[in-house]
């Protein structure tokens, strides 16, 4: 289930950023690539969670800038 | 002989970690490099990289400049942390405000966190300004800057600061937790969006080929535009480069990362900031500097609105990225603040504390001018409490050779030691006049204020230190 949920998320970050590549090379138009990106958006929250953040870093209550 | 249980700082259930905050870590605690290339990777791709790449191009820096500058900027960064931070962080395993306690005295350490609290306000202030500008874009609420430093922007972005500065407030005054998580579960898709909107602002330049992208007339002509509105400025290489390598000066020149590197089982892991500088202070810095070239050319527009720049590349994950980012960075700021603010009245509750720091963060937040002024500001921010630091790095290295006690506070049972009192105020306040005065860049003030703060301790301390009984 892990492994599954951590599939999709490599798959929704590599939702997030093809998009802005297709764009650049005139693949697809610039509110296609917005689209694109807000859905990548969404999967990437729903499905990271299921995997990721349970267990807080040492340093999460530190500042950095 | 000052107690061990002198409460400087927040109460032990309510510190920050909970964890050795006044012990050395132990063996059983301390973590391999991984999880601290981890932490870097997402903890400097966050809301002020919105605030400060546009800020370069709005300051006149060149293209090439800013390419090189913050590559080596950034390189330098990495290496104060690597060889001044890790090693002491290694050895003696507790964070930076206890060793500054034993070494200073529990008061001066109370009022230096009380300093960096309201630091802290600030720059969650523009956290503040940067969240609201996101959430301000889909009610048609925009970020102006006014003229007055202290002037407010419209009165419906000034009541938005005031909502969103609220309930980040609330929020944080409720803990760091939660947030902590978002921003853990946030940062790998956030160094994306980053990258995303630096590609597409590309795009809508009709940046599509190498040797357009390495002749920079985009860049030039946004440079161009900008200075045709405010006056001809220039941002140097050589400001790029020490704005670079001294904007964590607080946290590298000034130790706050021993509070971080105290878990690592070898100083190697002091490389893992180099995730960090690359994918935030190099990469971040350079789209969202590409977002506001991208809005000069689309529509004539030089306001760096951190929400109106990720609007126009990338829509509502543009404007999710934004407030993420911003309330992410502010929540952990205020956090701190309001620890920093409670171990000034150990009575009062930390959640009643963390309020205030949050209403001051929103009240900073609302003036627009301060947020624009956030190259400056954290240079000043280095320039403050990165000479604290230098006390910590001649203690452990210097002392004992020049026949002084090292952690003389804790020996002598003093509340302040004098010696780090004098060493830390008189550079502080020569840099601070120089800066506000003398209109020095204030990153170029961090580091001779560094190295006055060790020598003058040095030399005081040989004059001031009593020699010590032992029984």
């Amino acid at each position: 289930m892990f492994g599954l949920a951590k599939v999709g998320s490599l798959v929704a970050l590599a939702i997030t950023i093809l998009p802005s590549l297709l764009y650049l090379t005139g693949t697809i138009p610039h509110d296609a690539a917005k689209w694109c990106t807000f859905i990548g958006t969404l999967l990437w929250f729903i499905v990271t969670p299921l995997w990721m953040g349970r267990e807080l870093p040492v340093d999460a209550a530190e500042v950095e800038i | 002989m000052a107690s061990q249980n002198d409460v400087t700082g927040p109460e032990p259930d309510q510190q920050a970690t909970g964890e050795f905050e006044r012990e050395p870590v132990p063996e059983k605690a301390l973590l391999g490099p991984g999880k601290f290339w981890g932490m870097y990777a997402g903890e400097h791709a966050a809301g002020t990289e919105f605030m400060i790449g546009p800020l370069f191009l709005a300051a006149g820096a060149s293209l090439q400049d800013l390419i090189l500058g913050l590559l080596l900027g950034n390189a330098l960064a990495v290496l104060t942390w690597r060889y001044l931070v890790t090693p002491i962080a290694v050895a003696k395993r507790m964070t930076l405000y206890y060793q500054l306690e034993r070494i200073a005295g529990g008061g001066l350490v109370k009022f230096y966190n009380f300093v960096n609290g309201i630091l802290f306000c600030f720059l969650a202030g523009a956290m503040v300004t940067v969240s609201a500008s996101a959430v301000g874009i889909p009610f048609n609420i925009f970020y102006e800057v006014p003229e007055a430093t202290f002037g407010f922007g419209a009165p419906s972005f000034t009541f938005l600061v005031i909502i969103v500065g609220t309930v980040m407030a609330i929020v944080a005054a409720a803990g760091y937790e939660m947030v902590a998580r978002v921003a853990n579960i946030a940062a790998p898709w956030m160094i994306c969006i980053f990258a995303a909107c630096g590609i597409v602002s590309l795009a809508q330049m009709e940046v599509t080929s190498f040797a357009v992208l390495t002749e920079g007339q985009f860049w030039s002509d946004a440079i161009d535009f900008v200075q045709e509105k405010e006056g001809e400025k220039k941002f140097t290489f050589g400001q790029i480069v020490i704005f670079a390598w001294l904007c964590n000066g607080a946290m590298h020149f000034g130790m706050a990362d021993l509070s971080i590197f105290r878990f690592a089982r070898k100083p190697s892991s002091g490389w893992a900031p180099a995730i960090g500088m690359f994918l935030g202070h190099y990469m971040a810095w350079i789209a969202a500097a590409l977002m506001l070239a991208a809005q000069i050319k689309l529509s004539q527009d030089h306001s760096a609105n951190p929400g109106a720049l990720a609007w126009g590349a990338l829509g509502w994950t543009g404007i999710i990225c934004v407030v993420i980012a911003g309330w992410t960075t502010a929540n952990p700021t205020i956090y701190r603040a309001g620890l920093a603010f409670q171990g000034m009245i150990p009575k009062a509750p930390r959640a009643t504390m963390t309020l205030v720091a949050g209403a001051v963060a929103t009240l900073a937040g609302a003036f627009p001018n301060l947020s624009a002024q956030l190259l400056g500001f954290v240079g000043t921010y280095g320039t403050v409490l990165g000479p604290m630091g230098a006390v910590i790095v001649v203690d452990y290295y210097l002392m004992k050779r020049m026949g002084l006690n090292e952690d003389y506070a804790l020996k002598s049972g003093s509340p302040i030691n004098v010696a780090v009192l004098i060493a830390w105020l008189l550079p502080v306040c020569v840099g601070l006049y120089l800066i506000f005065q003398k209109d020095l860049f204030a990153a170029y003030a961090v580091i001779p204020a560094w190295l006055a703060c060790g020598v003058i301790y040095l030399l005081i301390s040989k004059v001031t230190q009593k020699p010590l009984t032992t029984s």
